[in-house]
């Protein structure tokens, strides 16, 4: 076990290797480039000239590269310039992370509470009206943009009829903050209308965010349950008169469940890119409301934090995925 | 090819529908077959024939077929120039932006004063160009780099899968997004090159996977015990029989291409021009009128969502009838 764990980081290291290439030159390839998003364009030669060699840009490329890693790791990206100008773009990774992270948990817990059931019952009763049913709602539920939706539920439950509200995280309650994770901060602080104002805010955007992991977890539960359903060894168990239930649990759901696991990992990391979409439409100042403002008025310095944190998250994601993986199949182990 | 290689679940996903969604080796089809249909049977026949019986296909092609027809007629059909700006005057910028329908404007305009009804009719051209664009760029980088990677092997295929594998440890949206940002100056063409990138490291995995999987198989080895030039081989005997799953993928990418696109509209970062409309673009440009006037984001985003159903309807039925397990 030890020993697949250390092979995997060190793949991991390669993956991520790559990654802080293609992110320095793209970083590079930016319209306007560095020089131009600090000064704007009208700056005169000399000062172009100047920040250019106060910012290294007229050494070698491998220096340069060499200088981005060393920033990287300490965290320093410099300030940002549209999204809160003048605050520093690592900071506002920071403040904002938790709102993504309080987001995304709930738009997974719905998808997968109400995927799992669903993609078994759809399986043992296949082909029959609410089957068919199931496999449609989750074919439109993929063909929706997630922001259209995610206005559709804004416009009716919190413009038209007043059951959710509008946007944001809370009502302005004072609440007081510990981890930043508003429904955990309410528990922890006994400030229970915290949490209740934070929950009723939580809704909408999660249940938007939820569709598409939702779609994709229930029809792989669906397909590998059928499948499993299939196997000698369900046959063989039914023979041997053992009880549908430990059919079910032991010998179903426990091999259908493999290909599930991994599914629901890679949906976790895929939820940041929705969450680009649905915070930005339910103002939520998570990370994902952030990227949207940092690609639409360019603010490189936040976009080089948040997609280095972003392509960061996926590969740790990954990484837990397959940990996990090998502990529930130890196939994985050996290979 | 084992579902066990780490790194990414997302290409083990990929490589499994390379293996079982039909295409596959012609040892595996013909054991499949052999189970209760006629010798000789060709895969595609009886793929074909299960589809015609498929309401699921005939559904997703109907609307897909009237989808291209109404594209391609369209010029002919809109009631009005999409890009002239009949009802300006009655664009009101304080109260209710947006002239509601009259006689001859059935959806009436939009913030511009053009007719809502013939810029969806037209539209419907730029969102097929863009759909097909985007899976063709895709589908070709992809194709480069499979056939690369599976038909040569070794160093190269070392080579092209670990960039692949970066390619692919990046949200795909996020990915789009961040190839868009690099346009100065954003056109269609940005637009279709965005959400076609994404789309290559996953054509190119699924490629390598088929091929792979034939590398060894026998109707390959026959081909070199009979003296087949390599280049034959690759082309002629083990690209015809991967082609598969990479048609159902590109009929799925189809649908995903014309969301994705509708994302960077909204994001800011698809195509400023709007004289030829787009349905994505048009999603896009109403989020700003969005409370008052709804119906703008509405109508083109239910023919978004009608669409991509079509497209997906088809590329879903379609794996099932390629997959060579449901013969039996």
């Amino acid at each position: 076990m030890a020993r697949f764990i250390i092979r995997r980081l060190l793949q991991m290291v390669g993956v991520v290797f790559v990654l802080s290439l293609l992110l320095f030159f793209w970083l590079r390839s930016l319209p306007g480039g560095t020089v131009s998003a600090i000064l704007g364009e009208r700056a005169t030669p000399e000062t172009r000239a100047a920040l250019t060699k106060a910012l290294g840009l007229d050494q070698p490329i491998w220096v340069q590269y060499g200088k981005f890693l060393g920033r990287a790791v300490r965290g320093d990206f410099g300030a940002s310039t549209k999204v809160l100008p003048g605050a520093d773009a690592f900071d506002i990774f920071l403040t904002r992370f938790p709102a993504t992270v309080e987001l995304s948990f709930f738009a997974l817990l719905i998808a997968v509470v109400l995927a799992i059931p669903l993609g078994y019952l759809s399986a043992r009763r296949a082909n029959s009206p609410l089957d068919s049913g199931l496999v449609i709602v989750s074919l439109v539920g993929v063909a929706v943009p997630v922001f259209f939706l995610a206005f559709l539920l804004k416009y009716q439950l919190a413009v038209e009829h007043n059951v959710f509200p509008v946007s944001g995280r809370q009502d302005n309650l004072n609440c007081t903050r510990v981890t930043n994770f508003f429904v955990l901060d309410g528990l922890l602080t006994r400030e229970l209308d915290c949490s209740v104002s934070a929950l009723k805010h939580l809704v909408l955007p999660s249940v938007a965010l939820a569709t598409i992991p939702f779609a994709v977890i229930y029809r792989i539960t669906r397909a590998s349950v059928l499948e499993v359903l299939g196997e000698d060894y369900v046959r063989t168990a039914e023979s041997k008169g053992l009880t549908a239930r430990v059919i079910r649990g032991r010998h179903v759901l426990r091999n259908a469940l493999l290909p599930v696991v991994t599914t629901i990992g890679l949906q976790t990391g895929g939820l940041l890119a929705g969450a680009v979409l649905t915070e930005k439409v339910f103002n939520w100042g998570g990370i994902g409301n952030a990227l949207a403002d940092a690609f639409q008025f360019r603010d490189y310095s936040v976009l080089q934090v948040l997609i280095l944190a972003a392509a960061g998250i996926y590969v740790i994601i990954n990484l837990l995925v397959d940990i996990s993986y090998a502990v529930i199949d130890p196939r994985v182990r050996t290979r | 090819m084992s579902p066990a290689n780490p790194m990414n679940r997302r290409k083990d996903r990929i490589d499994e529908l390379a293996a079982t969604s039909g295409g596959g080796t012609a040892t595996l089809v013909r054991e499949a077959g052999a189970v209760d249909e006629k010798p000789g049977v060709s895969l595609i026949a009886s793929a074909w024939k299960r589809l015609r019986r498929n309401p699921v296909f005939l559904i997703g092609a109907t609307i897909s077929l009237l989808f291209v027809v109404l594209a391609l007629v369209s010029p002919f059909i809109a009631p009005h120039d999409p890009a002239v700006g009949y009802l300006l005057d009655k664009v009101r910028p304080q109260s209710n932006p947006v002239p509601g329908p009259e006689p001859g404007f059935p959806l009436g305009a939009d913030d511009v004063g053009r007719d809502l009804l013939s810029r969806l009719i037209v539209g419907s051209q730029q969102t097929l160009l863009v759909g097909v664009v985007a899976t063709l760029f895709g589908l070709a980088g992809g194709l480069v780099l499979g056939i690369l990677a599976g038909a040569f092997g070794g160093w190269v295929d070392a080579l092209v899968m670990r960039v692949v594998d970066v390619l692919l440890s990046i949200p795909s949206l996020l990915l789009a997004f961040s190839i868009a940002a690099l346009a100065t100056r954003a056109t269609q063409l940005t637009v279709i090159i965005a959400v076609a990138a994404v789309q290559v490291p996953i054509f190119a995995r699924l490629l390598r996977g088929s091929l792979l999987a034939q590398r060894h198989s026998d109707h390959v080895l026959a081909a070199r015990a009979l003296g087949v030039t390599e280049r034959a081989v690759v082309f002629r005997h083990m690209l015809p029989n991967a082609l598969g799953p990479v048609i159902v993928q590109s009929t799925l990418v189809l649908a995903t291409s014309i969301i994705d696109a509708a994302a960077l509209s909204f994001l800011g970062l698809g195509n400023p021009n709007d004289r030829r409309p787009e349905w994505g673009q048009m999603l896009g440009r109403a989020q700003q009128y969005i409370y008052d006037s709804p119906h703008l984001a509405v109508y083109p985003a239910l023919c978004i969502i009608f669409v991509a159903l079509g497209f997906t309807l088809m590329g879903e039925s379609l794996r099932e009838a390629l997959d060579p397990k449901s013969r039996r």
